[in-house]
């Protein structure tokens, strides 16, 4: 009865294309913008921020970067940490060696850089498929860690090999650094996360996601009906990097603020978007979302119901959380392999039609 | 003969003995991809589940103690007795079996026409899901394993090398005893596959689900048999490596090292797996040896995965693996 | 085509012109198997070729061929009078050859609207800054392709499935749409791989009469494999006959129904 489009007719194509065509959905849309940007500021603290907010709004990011290679476009890619390694130094390099430019830029930069790192270890997929492409990534993995942890270049030739992020401005409030305060650095996070996933879902509803969701669904007849492979993969890759090199440039500089390259964005990091994306749903840009506000949260509530309300050891919620995180794994892929996005299409769908059944 | 030539064979001979040891880990995972397509990523982590299993049986640990005592008070940790070796590797390859039942059962009947990615990110759900299970179980921290098998230097070859050379190599018993428990394993695969009834029953489940059911082949019964034999050889794996480094978690990271294994042996063939362990385990030994303090070392982090893609650049499906041929 | 290419007229008015394409003396092996020995033929603009044989003639592999997914190791494929060098599938496409395929090649993750709209591919040109932007020269572009397709779906009468996955679509509906997805395209060529596969009289008359509104109303030449003898003497101009790996027969209907090594290998010959 709420949820309806009877007589909400689409008159032009124009209207039939948009991302939310039913009007319910579309001020839905514009009141958690209203919250996003308006409410919450004023009513944040340290806390939430740093254990909720933050992570949530930098893994989303990394999370649609990673659904559109894996999801939209079928490359499966397990290098997620080592390209957000790359996001994190580039931006320390970029930050320290020209203090003057904004911050912003450099965040924008990094991703481009990391972009283009993303485009090479992307050229195997042309040969190579399936677990083999797997494979490809973790080697970019690897190599990547080992090379920020080696090349002293990277983190500017300091004796513990850290890298601390100085403290730079955004419209003269500080969001890097010990001063920031902590709605700043959510308003910076969210302001990149607006547009980072208005422009993903441009790209995904146009001729360049077709082409990415041709390539995953059939690469063979994709090519035959005209899709060049190469542009269409590569071009996946550098998007794709793009996303996660601005969000391990943010988790670095933003977030942590001082960053040990085997620990923060080792192989775990990997796994951990990857997850995100399955228990979201592939090839869904609001899936990203879930699943990372799914597996940011799931931790915080464990340890506050284990923990802190029943006083167990930390250890013990720690394995508790990777049983949960690896049967609930499982169980997306049994029982709904599209995750919580096409959880969300039923119930909507459902809704459309209440109270009747069908 | 020079110095650096010397050290070079006694680094291409661990390199071999280190290979087997990979080639252990990756034939565990040849087993299960030949007869259900599926890359079963928690091989590392059954390695070490089955391991941790089998040093809690010895020492008579409780299972679940920790949870045990957090949710009831209690402070209970062991029940006093101590198995011998034998007996908790049988018991531990029961557990095994029970496991391999129970994953057919509770996970992949239901997957049964997925596309492989999503197998393979069932596996990986899996790995997860048995990592915090064995921790509970047993609990993190780390172990030793001592099942009898000889370890520390061999006395005889490095006499004898000294006498040839004037420098006695070290090479560790225990690498000699898992490469011939290797090769027996290996033979012994091999001929369960090629020369009975349900090693040809499983080769027609590889090939094709719906052609082997309509022979009158139980799927979910050679699914078990494979799982339980995957799950036999991460128990030996496991051995091995837990005698060598301790039952920790970084065991289950072998597995990762499995994947340049099975890039380059192919992930169908039995003998290839133990072929692509020895060439990645001498490739990196000797990389690391001969160009790792050139460019700053720990290049074994990485360097069986560039191995991998380089050789895969070439030839997809690996030196055995069967050629993909893709039709329209 | 203009009047004056126009190289004969067919009963039903439809007008033929020159040779469109020319396969000289394909010979395509894999390994030890000889798939196609020295083929010749060619196809006139304007026209309805078939090709027909018994399974494992080498019809669909020719039908590769001519979609640049193979490359035959000896002969020569002319199109448009310019010999055609070894370019990649993507690339033929792009030249105005569109092809469906024998067991369906849809995109099983997407709706039919979105996978007729595939079939513009080659034609939307707008780069990555302008669809992260959408607003302005992408989204018009988009806007504009989705009218063609959509006359495209009009015209095969699939409106009511547009916004449907097509994975949840019947056999028939999905060949269907498979045409849709090559017709989109606007191909010069199009090349249909046993349309009529797996289809009641019906949906075979329906196809039919799809197929020769095709090449009635836009022109397009067509080629197209098929095993229904009924189906290729009514809808086409010209039969190529293979069996083999080998040409056995080449010319009209007729003429090939009468011909012996045909009537041997292939047709038959009815005992009433």
């Amino acid at each position: 009865m709420l949820y309806r489009e009877a007589g909400d007719f689409k008159t032009t194509y124009k209207e039939d294309n948009q991302t939310f065509p039913i009007k319910f959905d579309r001020y839905r849309y514009y009141f958690v913008l209203i919250v996003a940007f308006l409410i919450i500021p004023f009513w944040i603290n340290d806390y939430w921020v740093n254990a909720i907010f933050l992570p949530f709004l930098i893994y989303s990011i990394a999370a649609i970067g990673l659904n559109i290679l894996v999801g939209y476009c079928g490359q499966v890619s397990l290098g997620t940490g080592g390209f957000m390694a790359v996001g994190a130094y580039a931006v320390y390099k970029l930050m320290t060696a020209f203090p003057d430019v904004s911050i912003m830029i450099h965040v924008v930069l990094a991703g481009a850089i990391t972009a283009c790192v993303g485009v090479l270890f992307g050229l195997p997929s042309l040969r190579i498929k399936g677990f083999y492409l797997a494979v490809a990534t973790l080697a970019a993995q690897f190599f990547l860690v080992w090379i920020f942890n080696r090349v002293p270049w990277f983190y500017n030739y300091s004796a513990s090999g850290q890298i601390n992020a100085p403290e730079r401005t955004f419209f003269g409030v500080p969001v890097t650094g010990a001063n920031a305060d902590s709605w700043a650095t959510y308003l910076f996070c969210l302001i990149i996360l607006t547009v980072c996933g208005i422009v993903a879902r441009n790209l995904t509803r146009g001729s360049i996601g077709r082409k990415w969701m041709a390539i995953r669904d059939m690469d063979i007849a994709a090519e035959i009906i005209g899709v060049n492979p190469l542009s269409a993969k590569l071009s996946a890759f550098a998007v794709s990097s793009f996303f996660i090199g601005i969000s391990g440039a943010l988790f670095f500089g933003v977030y942590l603020g001082a960053v040990e390259v085997g620990e923060a964005f080792g192989i775990n990091k990997s796994f951990l978007v990857l997850f995100m994306i399955i228990i979201g749903g592939l090839g869904s840009i609001f899936g990203s979302f879930a699943g990372a506000a799914f597996l940011v949260l799931l931790p915080v509530l464990l340890k506050n119901l284990f923990v802190a309300g029943l006083g167990w050891q930390p250890d013990l919620a720690t394995h508790l959380e990777f049983m949960i995180v690896g049967g609930l794994i499982i169980l997306f892929l049994v029982v709904e392999p599209h995750g919580i996005a096409q959880l969300w299409r039923l119930a909507k769908e459902k809704l459309r039609l209440w109270p009747f059944p069908y | 003969m020079p110095e650096q030539v010397i050290f070079g064979m006694e680094v291409f001979l661990n390199g071999l003995m280190a290979g087997v040891l990979y080639a252990l880990v990756a034939l565990g995972f040849v087993l299960i991809y030949k007869a259900s397509g599926i890359f079963n990523y928690a091989q590392g982590v059954m390695a070490l589940f089955s391991a941790m299993t089998l040093v809690g049986m010895m020492n008579g640990q409780v299972p679940f103690s920790h949870l045990i005592n957090a949710v009831f008070g209690t402070d209970i940790h062991h029940f006093g007795w101590h198995l011998p070796a034998l007996i908790g590797i049988l018991l531990t390859m029961a557990i095994m079996v029970l496991l391999a039942w129970l994953v057919q059962k509770i996970i992949f009947k239901h997957l049964v026409n997925q596309e492989p990615i999503i197998l393979f990110m069932a596996t990986i759900g899996l790995a997860y899901f048995m990592e915090g299970f064995g921790d509970l179980m047993w609990g993190g921290e780390i172990k030793k394993l001592d099942v009898g098998i000889p370890q520390g230097i061999n006395l005889w070859i490095d006499e004898a090398t000294y006498n040839i050379f004037d420098y006695g190599f070290f090479i560790d018993n225990l690498d000699i005893f898992a490469t011939i428990v290797a090769a027996i394993l290996v033979l012994a695969l091999v001929a369960f596959s090629q020369y009975t009834k349900q090693g040809r029953a499983m080769r027609a489940v590889a090939d094709d689900h719906q052609a082997a059911l309509s022979v009158g082949v139980s799927l979910n019964f050679i699914w078990v048999m494979v799982w339980s034999l995957a799950g036999f050889v991460a128990l030996v794996a496991g051995i091995m490596w837990g005698t060598k480094s301790g039952v920790q978690f970084s065991l289950s990271l072998i597995a990762l090292k499995a994947l340049p294994v099975l890039m380059l042996g192919g992930f169908t063939s039995i003998p290839g797996a133990i072929v692509g362990g020895l060439i990645i385990g001498v490739g990196e030994k000797m990389f690391e040896f001969l160009v790792g303090p050139l460019i700053g070392g720990a290049t074994e982090n990485w360097f069986a995965y560039v191995l991998a893609l380089l050789f895969l650049v070439f030839r997809p499906q690996g030196l055995f693996g069967e050629k993909i041929i893709e039709r329209v | 085509m203009l009047d004056s290419q126009v190289t004969q007229t067919t009963a039903d008015g439809r007008k033929i012109g020159g040779v469109m394409m020319e396969m000289a003396n394909i010979t395509l092996r894999f390994g030890g198997v000889v798939a196609i020995k020295d083929i010749s033929f060619d196809i006139l603009e304007g026209e309805i070729r078939a090709i027909i044989g018994p399974n494992g003639a080498g019809k669909s592999s020719m039908l590769n061929v001519i979609s640049g997914f193979y490359h035959p190791q000896d002969g020569e494929v002319w199109f448009h009078g310019k010999k055609r060098p070894a370019v990649k599938p993507y690339e033929v496409a792009r030249q105005g050859i569109a092809r469906t395929f024998q067991n369906i090649a849809l995109f099983e993750g997407m709706t039919v609207l979105d996978n007729v709209m595939t079939g513009r591919l080659t034609q939307m040109k707008s780069g990555v800054f302008q669809q992260a932007l959408w607003w302005g020269a992408a989204e018009r572009e988009e806007l504009e392709n989705r009218e063609i397709c959509e006359k495209v779906i009009d015209f095969l009468e699939i409106q009511s499935i547009r916004k449907t996955p097509v994975a949840r679509l019947p056999y028939g509906l999905k060949k269907r749409v498979e045409l849709a997805r090559a017709l989109a395209s606007e191909p010069k060529l199009l090349l249909l791989d046993e349309p009529m596969a797996g289809m009641n009289v019906e949906e075979k008359e329906d196809m039919s009469r799809f197929i020769l509104d095709v090449n009635d109303e836009f022109g397009t030449t067509i080629a197209l494999i098929e095993h229904d003898m009924g189906v290729v003497m009514d809808l086409s101009d010209r039969v190529v006959v293979m069996d083999y790996g080998r040409k056995i027969g080449d010319g009209t209907p007729d003429e090939v129904r009468n011909n012996q090594d045909v009537i041997d290998a292939y047709l038959g010959v009815s005992h009433d």
